[in-house]
């Protein structure tokens, strides 16, 4: 009997060794102090902050460094006039088409498509309806429009002023007319 | 079922319709059959218009800002003609100049276009000359159509029964089997009872186990023995103690419980959204970026509920149900399409964490080396719940550095300095190692 009541509880602290580890809490840590820092991380959570997060958005009247204003409203009204008269800084030199061609495979071909037509792997899987081929006549995108919509979005798109700077939606944009021009040939 | 009534009973005409439908639901056979009776009228009803074609037009130009039940961008679409004709007087011609150049309809000073337009935050809607009476036609018969929701719901919860049931057998598989081993226990000290009573009624003595202990005793006593077997423990303990060690603060697998219940394998995976396109920030940075809303926002403003394949676990009310939590998080109200301003911060779990000494830059592995996300965090596309992959120790670091050759081509910034190195070093290919990728100061100042 008493072999038995031995193990019993060798099983017992065995299971009980195990069962500390578990996949959903993060694991014990030498010396904590140097591990984590005081300083702040990135993305925090701190009573200091707005919403407690110390992830934030740049002072309103300021423009982070390297970046330039962008003058036109979202309205409609700014959108035609960009579409009209914005033009790129880009000359042909600087647009780097393997570069522009990676960004756009991520951020634009996943609705649009790699070719343009508006056939996207969301829109092939029937997620996203109704994307425009770029050489949809009756929108006529130029280059303005382009740099316009990604900065701000149009209707059912969003911004993706976050997710390029201001040099890559010139460069993104430079392919986008490139692929309407092979779409119209 | 309810539900999807309502949203016909939103048009007060097909009131009636809508009554006889609720007459007869029980009988979903006899539904049905009036659906498509219903179907056919509908369609004859329009001028000759295909709903077929109509719906492929449909979901080219105008589906990604209008959905037939729903509001989105714009305006919910189904009955549109005949709503605006008994709501508004406007009939065919108003619509087909509204849908060919809307902005024209607006400017001539239009009192309904007016309204619309104010009230869908000045959305405009692209102007469409290319389409032709014919396609007007066509996609205006395919919004006559009444929605087909009765027939899909069963078929559905069939589906989700069919799924439980699977479930269901499993635990009952389990629960018979303990059952039956209870059932034997029972059984055995039954059996042994009753022996025990045999033979105390035929008055035969039962000789008890002794515990023999001469085994114990013969290993104490002999000392060459004892040696040998604490050594041995000895040299068990370190190692356990010596591997406990070594993996402390090693979080390999670590696969904490998100707020949201963020799929990486739907997102990555099924539908091939690239990793940067919501981690942009490890292109140009130090850190990978975590997405905030206004990027899951760019999809699920459109995407409003889940299609995709579905398990007991996860189901599409489970799917739905996250959708909602992320609305919630955006300060997105779905009914109205709009932002509410009231947003909170989604407080998403970090799994992978390098202690503060270690100095890490993502741009440099992604942008200049070239490196594959899943070389670090592993087959991120089949996750459904994200964890660690990778280690993420030290000698992890030092072990790929030694093995990877660095990316030369079209790398202006490795040219010269590797024509340098690898001619000090005798070698074709130089590995991260031999550029410095071993120094302490590197990653630890």
């Amino acid at each position: 009997m008493r072999g038995l009541i031995n193990i019993v509880v060798l099983a017992v602290l065995l299971i009980s060794v195990n069962s500390c580890k578990k996949d959903s809490q993060p694991n014990y840590q030498f010396f904590p102090q140097m591990y984590e820092s005081p300083s702040y991380e990135t993305y925090g959570e701190y009573d200091i902050f707005a919403d407690e997060q110390s992830a934030l958005i740049p002072a309103e009247g300021t423009i982070p460094r390297g970046f330039s204003l962008y003058e036109y409203e979202n309205t409609n009204e700014d959108y035609e006039l960009a579409k009209a008269e914005l033009k790129s800084p880009l000359d042909s030199t600087l647009v780097d088409v393997d570069r522009a061609k990676e960004l756009y495979d991520i951020y634009c071909g996943i609705c649009h498509g790699n070719q343009g037509k508006g056939q996207g792997t969301l829109v092939k899987n029937e997620k996203i309806l109704g994307v425009p081929s770029y050489a949809d006549a009756a929108r006529a995108i130029t280059e303005g429009s382009i740099y316009h919509v990604i900065m701000y979005g149009r209707n059912a798109m969003g911004s993706y002023a976050n997710q390029l700077n201001e040099e890559e939606r010139w460069q993104v944009t430079a392919y986008v007319l490139k692929l309407k021009e092979d779409l119209t040939k | 079922m309810k539900k999807s009534y309502q949203s016909v009973a939103n048009f007060t005409n097909y009131k009636t319709r809508e009554l006889l439908i609720r007459f007869f639901s029980p009988n979903l056979l006899l539904t049905s059959f009036l659906f498509f009776a219903l179907l056919s009228t509908s369609v004859f009803a329009q001028e000759g218009g295909d709903p077929v074609a109509g719906k492929a037009l449909f979901n080219t130009n105008c589906a990604a800002c209008h959905a037939l039940d729903r509001k989105m961008t714009g305006p919910a679409l189904r009955y549109v003609e005949s709503r605006l004709l008994e709501d508004e007087g406007l009939d065919r011609e108003w619509l087909s100049a509204w849908i060919r150049n809307s902005a024209a309809v607006i400017r001539s000073g239009d009192a309904y276009a007016s309204k619309i337009y104010a009230e869908y935050n000045n959305a405009a809607m692209t102007a469409m000359p290319q389409l032709t009476d014919e396609d007007i036609s066509n996609i205006l018969a395919y919004t006559a159509q009444d929605p087909p929701a009765p027939a899909a719901v069963p078929a559905g919860a069939q589906a989700e029964a069919a799924e439980s049931s699977g479930g269901i057998s499993n635990e009952l598989i389990l629960g018979a089997l303990v059952v039956l081993f209870l059932l034997l226990a029972i059984g055995l000290y039954m059996v042994n009872k009753t022996l025990r009573r045999f033979a105390e009624a035929k008055n035969i003595d039962i000789e008890e186990a002794v515990p023999s202990r001469s085994l114990w005793s013969a290993f104490v006593k002999n000392e060459f023995l004892m040696l040998v077997t604490s050594i041995f423990f000895l040299l068990a303990s370190a190692y356990y103690a010596y591997g406990y060690f070594m993996q402390l603060g090693v979080d390999q697998g670590y696969q904490p419980i998100q707020p949201i219940h963020f799929s990486h394998k739907i997102h990555a995976g099924e539908n091939k959204i690239d990793c940067k396109y919501c981690h942009s920030s490890a292109r140009v940075s130090k850190h990978s970026g975590i997405p905030s809303l206004n990027i899951c926002m760019n999809c699920h403003k459109s995407i409003y509920e889940y299609g995709g394949e579905t398990t007991v676990e996860y189901s599409k009310e489970f799917y739905d149900g996250e959708i909602r939590k992320l609305y919630a998080a955006a300060g997105w109200d779905d009914a109205n399409q709009e932002y509410t301003g009231e947003t909170q911060p989604v407080k998403w779990v970090r799994i992978h964490n390098l202690p503060d000494f270690a100095y890490f830059n993502h741009s440099q592995h992604v942008s200049v080396a070239g490196l594959e996300c899943q070389t670090c965090h592993g087959p991120v596309e089949e996750m459904e719940i994200m964890y660690q992959y990778s280690p993420l120790t030290m000698g992890w670091c030092i072990d790929c550095h030694k093995e990877t050759n660095i990316q030369v081509k079209d790398n202006g910034y490795y040219a010269k300095i590797h024509e340098e190195l690898s001619k000090k070093y005798g070698v074709e290919q130089l590995t991260a190692a031999q550029m410095g990728g071993l120094e302490c100061g590197k990653c630890h100042y």
